[in-house]
């Protein structure tokens, strides 16, 4: 199976390591993985201002690097959530519904496509706490989200439960949102910082060492805060922990 | 409309930093709400089934509303009630002043409403002599305080006791330093109760109403829209043309989602059923549209028309919670909030679609299952195409559009940022004016190397990047 390797940009510069254990995770599930050398970013920090504009262009690109594969795997949730359902600032032709159709989250793609049922190299021996973000959770449906009555599924939540020695602790707030929202940590500066402040405070009442998530960006700002604030808490991409580092 | 834009990230920012009281006793008691209608929601096993027929309902009624508001016209006029009609908040205001200066009735007693909130009516009716006396508690409170409910179901819940045992004591006359909520309500009790009796007139609103019996529903916890029906001669229902419901065999479906979306509990205490003037009384009902005919023609937006405000969606926004509902400056606050003020002035609430993480919880939460996260999204894209985005931001993004068009581009600005980083001064990087981000938090650290070099150097060793891959 051939996969696209699709970073986005923020992993790409701060968090290669995220990118390094995508790749390799996926090769040691004998995926053949190709990164396109061109690629940027998905556009979605414009068009999520509304911005179609300035997000057209990025868009656009990001279809001329992806197209004609049958599988786009990127390491984060709400990027991979723009591309598959808000990805409009651009005319919807053949190509573009393709990589639309054809691009998966990480752990979405580890769970349904490889449907993999064990990580034998993967230990982590700490109490760590699981981040969804709300892209993932209630956009690309990769758990249950808490307001919605139906049977509980948690995707990663089950790929973690394989890792061998990893004490999962569950929180006050489930998938309360951690208050980054892309631009809005900028722009609603007082209430993001909060948010996120009382998101690390339910990790710590529950003495969670580490915060794992499958999206870095959450954890960007969460580590922000916590290291503002002096707090010793770590923040990992969950595909380092699935493929045992890089750390 | 020119009134000024309101600036709700300061605002929120403002009830933040207000103390360490408010806004955390705000999250907690709107979480607590969040929690106990979890748990109402999910001992009802076709909760979901349930949102979606309560949805289906009010999308067929809202485009066939022309028909249901006739029929519900046709029927309440058969019962005795008079009808009125009113386009905006000044036809509805003159409705209600014109049938209270007729009967020379200056003195009303009102149960919260939303629509009369919305149409500004109690300054309205005030200025012109009639004095207004909220009956519901926490509206009273707002009220005394001068202030616009906060929350739709919960009007005064950005106040603690304390708050008001304080506006008690100035405008009723208790112990300042007694915040004991019985005696506050006790006290309370005997000041409005002095009111209800002599008001010459009581008037509500409606939950639903009901096109084929001419009959509306109105659901409190507090019995007091009950009070105002039925002790004076004269009740005046205010009602919006959205409210409408086909039939009465409908409105088990919404009674069962109401109460448990909005407070977790399996019903409210009064549902009061008002059909025709009660004996020797007079039934006044105002339809209203305020601009809901308007947002029905909104292909983005008319679904926002099936809110039957249970205001599940601010209990659950996290956004709302840090903010306080006195942030959105306006009539409705959180979720909904955004995508209705909008509808009615564009430039005064061009902000508001900005202050959401769009976390979606909203969406889901949502007995009607509007798609609010998505419309928040839709009113950003009708910002920024008619310009009210600030300069700034604009700016910033003209300039992020142009550097992810062109890869080498990315990646120089990527090897630009990252040297820029190390040589700023701490001070700039952390000034609050030039850098929200770094007041609460630290800025992450670009890495010594990105996810692209090392593919280039351990994947594709042999490979050396063209100009054009530069």
């Amino acid at each position: 199976m051939k996969v696209a390797l699709f970073i986005p940009c923020y992993i790409d510069a701060i968090y290669p390591e995220a990118g390094i254990a995508t790749h390799e995770l996926l090769e040691r599930f004998g995926v053949e993985v190709v990164y396109p050398l061109n690629q940027t970013c998905c556009g979605q920090p414009m068009a999520n201002e509304g911005d179609n504009a300035n997000s057209a262009a990025a868009e656009q690109l990001f279809v001329e690097n992806f197209k004609g594969f049958d599988y786009i795997v990127g390491p984060a949730g709400s990027c991979v959530k723009h591309v598959r359902q808000h990805f409009d600032a651009i005319p919807q032709t053949e190509a573009v519904t393709q990589v639309r159709n054809n691009t998966w989250e990480l752990v979405e793609f580890l769970h349904d496509v490889l449907g993999v049922s064990a990580f034998p190299w993967a230990y982590f021996r700490y109490k760590a706490s699981l981040h969804n973000s709300c892209s993932s959770i209630r956009g690309l449906h990769i758990a249950q989200p808490s307001e919605h009555m139906g049977p509980y599924f948690n995707k990663s939540e089950k790929l973690l439960q394989m890792v061998e020695g990893l004490e999962l602790v569950q929180l006050d707030r489930p998938d309360e949102c951690c208050g980054f929202g892309g631009t809005f940590c900028v722009t609603d500066e007082a209430v993001s910082a909060r948010m996120g402040l009382d998101r690390i405070h339910d990790y710590l009442r529950h003495e969670a060492e580490f915060i794992i998530s499958p999206d870095m960006s959450c954890l960007m700002h969460q580590q922000g805060i916590a290291r503002k604030a002096g707090m010793h808490l770590k923040f990992i991409h969950i595909a380092q922990v699935l493929n045992g580092g890089p750390f | 409309m020119s009134s000024k834009r309101v600036d709700v990230a300061a605002n929120a920012a403002a009830f933040i930093d207000k103390d360490d009281i408010h806004e955390p006793f705000h999250d907690e008691h709107l979480w607590a709400a969040r929690m106990k209608r979890d748990a109402a929601a999910r001992a009802v096993p076709e909760w979901e089934a349930l949102r979606d027929l309560a949805s289906q309902i009010k999308a067929h009624t809202l485009t066939h509303l022309d028909h249901y508001l006739e029929l519900f016209e046709a029927n309440a006029t058969r019962h005795g009630a008079k009808v009125y009609w009113a386009r905006d908040a000044a036809e509805h205001n003159q409705h209600v002043l014109d049938i209270l200066s007729s009967r020379n009735i200056n003195s009303v007693i009102k149960s919260k409403s939303m629509l009369q909130e919305e149409c500004n009516m109690t300054a309205f009716l005030e200025t012109r002599g009639i004095t207004v006396t909220e009956s519901d508690l926490g509206e009273r409170i707002q009220q005394l305080d001068n202030q616009p409910p906060s929350h739709i179901v919960m009007p005064a819940i950005h106040k603690t006791a304390g708050d008001i045992a304080e506006i008690f004591a100035k405008a009723i006359g208790t112990d300042p330093n007694n915040a004991d909520p019985q005696y506050l309500t006790e006290a309370m009790r005997q000041d409005a109760r002095q009111r209800f009796l002599k008001a010459g007139a009581g008037m509500t609103g409606a939950n639903f109403a009901i096109a084929e019996t001419g009959s509306f529903v109105v659901c409190t916890n507090e019995g007091n829209a009950d009070i105002g029906a039925s002790v004076p001669p004269v009740h005046i229902a205010s009602i919006g043309i959205e409210k409408l419901l086909p039939k009465v065999q409908d409105l088990g479906i919404f009674i069962r989602l109401l109460s448990r979306s909005a407070l977790g509990t399996l019903a409210t205490q009064y549902t009061s059923h008002f059909t025709g003037p009660r004996n020797g009384g007079e039934l006044h009902i105002i339809l209203t549209d305020n601009g809901r005919s308007k947002r029905l023609g909104l292909p983005d937006f008319w679904h926002s028309l099936k809110c039957i405000r249970c205001g599940a969606c601010m209990n659950t926004c996290p956004v709302y919670r840090r903010s306080g509902g006195l942030a959105y400056g306006a009539t409705y606050s959180g979720p909904i909030g955004i995508i209705l003020d909008p509808t009615f002035d564009e430039s005064k609430y061009s902000e508001l679609p900005y202050h959401s993480t769009l976390c979606g919880s909203c969406t889901e939460v949502c007995p009607v299952k509007i798609d609010i996260s998505d419309q928040i999204l839709k009113w950003r894209k009708v910002m920024a195409e008619k310009k009210y985005l600030p300069i700034s931001r604009r700016l910033a993004f003209g300039a992020a559009g142009k550097v992810f068009e062109h890869p080498g581009l990315f990646h120089g600005a990527e090897t630009a940022a990252s040297a820029a980083m190390k040589i700023t001064p701490h001070f700039l990087l952390y000034n609050r004016s030039l850098n929200p981000w770094g007041r609460h938090r630290e800025l992450p650290h670009f890495a010594k190397q990105t996810f692209r070099e090392w593919y280039l150097q351990y994947k594709q060793p042999d490979k050396e990047p063209s100009p054009k891959e530069l």
